[in-house]
């Protein structure tokens, strides 16, 4: 049972693609995350469960959807993103933003409303405190973080839509599985598997430590 | 009659109903390229009609199909790799090996025609002049029988492909169309799959009617001898019904009504030979 040779090369630009968009999803997830918890606005409920529904969205739906953006018959066709790793960045950042900032809303609104009246009093800016508010809850927040990454990495339907999976430059570990199995190289899909699922583990072991440190 | 046992009653009831013995299911594994066509949507039913088996069409690619034989995970085959079904046969995987229909791989490009191929009558030619000019050509690579035959031309003219322009895309015959497509890139295609899809593409037939072209598919009975559970009668009723000349007759015409022309041609009963393969 041979590897493919570029195994390497595949595990390599998987984690570049689902840790970018992941980090995406972070950067404007934390943040709207926050606004949907602790603002007071118009719709705000209504928003939250968009937001809750998009959890739930299936990959290949949020797939096709961008596919028909980026193809050349869509709107965004002279980008020419379509089939390139960008496409599935993109793909993948609009499939695990929604659980970021669901399982974020979630985690700041289970804080005891009484540490924001005493953050106040104590003279905390409104940046101070919502800074504070996250260090309180860093558990949650990295669980979501975890979650974003979790639904990401181990999707195939959006990656092979978006990006083709062309050998070399925008194939990763669930594609290359994906081949292997319709090749009937069964040994060698499950190899891949097993390997994504280490990376996944390692990357989690390592929020997690993360996550847990002073908490004993 | 206590109300406590009228319930237990009630389920064992509903179970014995549920247990009635149903005629075994017939996995035929085919491929991408076959079940993309839409031949089978039409024929299977016509089968399962006439011969009471449920039939469940698994698409897959051609190795997979292959090596689903191999462990016993199908009981009938529909597939075109022919150097590929040898070796199962010789193995001793596979029971009867029949001939059923053919149809033809074409290139499709972009209307440009960039290497200059349009209307060339040799296969080996166009992929020369495809490799000479370094321009954009998608493969199947994924060992199917399409990228086995695609490999075989490229072997016949001594090139081994491998330039910037020249990617894998690793999927079905749909998939790696809408990438040609996309790319404005030549592919070498099944003529059924390119007529099914056309309306979504930006691709035109460049080259057709080589001999090297022809696409030929056989209809396998996996052997029994090596596992227990194979449906063996079901895969032979299968393979007599795809070469029963009722079966052939719609074969010859499926496809003229929707495209002009018939996706596939009937070959039952004759020689591999006399289509020049093995």
């Amino acid at each position: 049972m041979t590897f493919p040779p570029e195994v390497l090369q595949i595990t390599i630009l998987s984690l570049q693609i689902s840790a970018l968009a992941t980090g995406i999803s972070l950067l404007i997830g934390l943040p709207l995350g926050t606004l949907l918890a602790l603002g007071k606005f118009w719709g705000r409920s209504f928003f939250l469960s968009i937001v809750n529904t998009g959890m739930g969205l299936p990959p290949v739906v949020v797939g096709l959807f961008v596919a028909m953006m980026l193809w050349r018959s869509g709107p965004f066709g002279d980008m020419n993103l379509i089939y390139t790793p960008m496409a599935i960045i993109i793909a993948q950042t609009v499939i695990s933003a929604p659980v970021v900032i669901g399982l974020t809303a979630a985690a700041l609104q289970s804080l005891d409303p009484r540490l924001r009246l005493q953050l106040y009093g104590l003279g905390a800016s409104r940046w101070q405190m919502i800074w504070a508010l996250w260090r309180e809850a860093r558990l949650p927040l990295l669980a979501a973080l975890m979650a974003g990454f979790g639904s990401v990495i181990s999707e195939v339907g959006a990656s092979m839509m978006v990006g083709g999976n062309i050998r070399h430059q925008t194939r990763v570990l669930t594609t290359a599985i994906v081949l292997e199995t319709g090749k009937g190289n069964f040994e060698i899909a499950i190899a891949l598997g097993i390997l994504l699922l280490t990376i996944t583990f390692l990357v989690n072991w390592a929020l997690t430590w993360i996550q847990q440190r002073g908490e004993e | 009659m206590k109300k406590i046992t009228l319930l237990p009653l009630l389920i064992l009831a509903l179970i014995t109903a549920c247990a009635q013995p149903a005629p075994a299911p017939l996995i035929l594994a085919t491929t991408t390229s076959t079940q993309d066509s839409g031949l089978l949507d039409l024929l299977v039913p016509i089968f399962e009609e006439q011969s009471g088996y449920t039939v469940q069409t698994i698409a897959v690619g051609t190795g997979a199909a292959l090596k689903m034989a191999e462990e016993g995970n199908a009981d009938v085959l529909l597939v075109h790799a022919p150097s590929a079904e040898k070796e199962l046969m010789d193995a001793g995987f596979g029971r009867d090996r029949l001939l059923v229909m053919h149809n033809d791989f074409v290139f499709v490009g972009p209307s440009n025609d960039p290497a200059s191929i349009r209307s060339l009558t040799s296969a080996g030619e166009a992929l020369v002049n495809i490799s000479s000019s370094q321009t954009g050509f998608v493969s199947r690579g994924d060992g199917s029988g399409t990228h086995k035959k695609e490999r075989a031309i490229w072997s016949s003219v001594g090139i081994s492909p491998a330039w910037d322009g020249y990617i894998e895309s690793g999927q079905g015959m749909g998939a790696t169309l809408i990438i040609a497509s996309e790319k404005q890139a030549y592919t070498m295609t099944d003529r059924a799959t390119y007529l099914a899809n056309q309306d979504n593409l930006d691709l035109e037939i460049m080259v057709e009617g080589d001999e090297v072209l022809l696409n030929v598919y056989h209809v396998i009975t996996v052997n029994p001898d090596n596992w227990e559970n194979i449906n063996y009668k079901g895969a032979l009723a299968f393979a007599e019904f795809m070469t029963s000349d009722e079966t052939q007759a719609l074969i010859k015409e499926f496809g003229i009504e929707e495209y002009g022309q018939p996706l596939f041609f009937s070959d039952a009963h004759k020689t591999d030979a006399e289509l020049g393969v093995e």
